[in-house]
């Protein structure tokens, strides 16, 4: 094995004080999102060529995908994963809301309550 | 009932394509590393997002500083802006120059890590390639003991992790590969198939300006990876040329790839370009440097210029190539926009060695004022297959375009 770990080393950071230009929590988020906007580029990218191999290789055309258009069923069970899908992404809120409709202690309330003798 | 989707082939794109080319257009030299698909997709992507932020974003940038900077400023302090340093500090508080240099900072990081990873991942496949090519090649001349200049060990220049001299393992090339397969993202292809547009445009303008120039010996002063004293070497296949930088690891992945792509006559020596004493007076007929001095010093500078004028034969030319100086007659804004690179893409230097008169400088080095040489040059490139800078209106990216001044002198 290498003794140089990409992992670790690829992203590290240049010697230089870095600038921020934005609110830091921001531009954290942004070149956060920087990223899962070129990493979707390269899965679109990926995805076309796909689709051209399998067009070049006679398994279906290009147009068959774009004019393709699911049963009811299939339908469905695509809403249903659109549906889990943005319940997973918006957890947060979701846990948000139903805080809204209780009073609870913290973990360390609880933990000072069980030790009291 | 009529469908939603049309039945018919798509016939024409929605709009002329004016972009990037595929990343696979980038000549393969036999230092390339090995890129998948995915990997070639970063740099797609990281291309097309230079592109945009220059021609989309960026345009913006001039827009939001004549509709609300400039006036606010004028507003606050009954008078117009002093210097490029108070446009620089009032285009901070705007939003869109907040967002267009968080984004572009980001896609310098981004593109960094992209870059290494495809060559941290087989760093020892490429530094074995590149010893089995330089091993005992006396065209290859390190100098461990070299002290590092200050302004290369102080900071990592255009956010490259390690800059130039950084081995992470023993004869590491990793450093310049990355550097070679990423500036394709930096400049959304306007170097050309082997990053050499510029190298190609200097050449050439040598050969128009001076017909009769036969230069025996060639010197390039911080050259790098050596990507633009290749074209030179190949223009002038008869003369020894001597590539100089200060990092071992540009000098071995230099020679090694230029080995591969079959040029022989360029020697990769490792040095501090403000002392050349072990080089003979009057020992070169050509000396040059491509966007070499903003990265260097003013206490470096005036020594740089008078070990050229030692090193050239009477007769022989010098010149640097770099992007315009600032005079009185640029905006201020302009002058704003291209320290953008100096202070917030790790280029410190860049902006006080554009303020100099180098002229001035040239003259006390004992260059003739009569004899001096001003051009302008474009990167030469592949036109059916690459952008081309001279043709390009559309982005102007202060500072990064592939198109240069040249400032010079004969002997």
């Amino acid at each position: 094995m290498s003794k140089i770990d990409p992992l670790a080393l690829a992203g590290a950071k240049s010697k230089g004080k870095r600038p921020y230009f934005l609110e830091t929590d921001v531009e954290r988020l942004t070149n956060i999102v920087l990223v899962l906007a070129q990493e979707l580029a390269v899965v679109r990218e990926r995805t076309d060529t796909l689709e051209r191999l399998l067009e070049q290789s006679g398994v279906l055309t290009r147009q068959e995908i774009e004019t393709f258009t699911p049963t009811k069923q299939q339908a469905d069970e695509r809403g249903a994963w659109t549906q889990e899908y943005l319940a997973r992404v918006f957890r947060i809120l979701q846990q948000e809301r139903e805080a809204l409709q209780t009073q609870e202690a913290s973990s360390e309330e609880v933990a000072d309550e069980l030790a009291k003798v | 009932m009529s469908s939603l989707v049309s039945d018919k082939p798509k016939a024409e794109p929605a709009r002329a394509y004016d972009g990037p080319p595929d990343y696979r257009v980038v000549g393969q030299h036999g230092m390339y590393p090995l890129l998948s698909h995915d990997e070639i997709s970063r740099f797609n992507f990281l291309a097309q997002m230079n592109r945009h932020l220059s021609t989309q974003i960026m345009p913006g940038v001039k827009e939001a500083f004549d509709a609300r900077v400039e006036p606010k400023f004028v507003a606050a302090n009954g008078r117009g802006f002093k210097d490029r340093h108070e446009v620089r500090k009032a285009l901070l508080k705007d939003s869109l120059f907040q967002w267009w240099s968080a984004l572009r900072r980001a896609t310098m990081e981004t593109r960094q890590q992209a870059g290494r990873w495809v060559t941290l991942r087989q760093a020892d496949q490429l530094n074995a390639k590149a010893k089995a090519l330089t091993e005992n090649d006396e065209r290859l001349k390190l100098n461990p003991e070299l002290p590092l200049p200050r302004y290369v060990e102080a900071i990592d220049h255009h956010c490259m992790p390690g800059s130039y001299h950084t081995e992470l393992a023993e004869g590491d090339v990793t450093g310049p590969c990355n550097y070679d397969i990423g500036i394709f993202a930096t400049t959304g292809g306007m170097l050309g198939r082997y990053n050499d547009g510029g190298g190609q445009a200097i050449a050439a303008w040598v050969k128009e300006t001076l017909p009769d120039l036969k230069p025996k010996r060639i010197l390039d002063i911080g050259a790098g990876l050596g990507h633009n004293v290749l074209p030179i070497a190949q223009a002038f296949p008869d003369a020894e040329v001597v590539a100089i930088d200060v990092g071992a690891p540009m000098l071995r992945y230099g020679l090694a790839r230029a080995k591969t792509m079959g040029v022989d006559n360029i020697s990769f020596v490792q040095g501090d370009v403000s002392d050349l004493s072990d080089l003979a007076d009057e020992s070169f007929d050509m000396i040059h440097s491509c966007m070499f001095l903003h990265e260097t010093s003013y206490a470096s500078m005036p020594k740089i210029f008078a070990e050229t004028h030692r090193l050239l034969k009477p007769g022989g030319i010098v010149f640097h190539v770099e992007q315009p100086q600032y005079t009185p007659e640029m905006p201020l804004f302009e002058q704003a926009m291209r320290d953008w690179d100096a202070f917030y893409n790790n280029e410190p230097f860049w902006t006080k060695m554009h303020e100099v008169d180098l002229d001035s400088w040239m003259v006390s080095a004992g260059f003739e004022r009569d004899k001096l040489m001003h051009s302008g040059v474009a990167a030469v490139v592949d036109p059916d297959v690459f952008p081309q800078a001279a043709q390009d209106t559309k982005q102007e990216d202060y500072g990064r375009k592939a198109a240069w001044h040249v400032v010079g002198a004969v002997k």
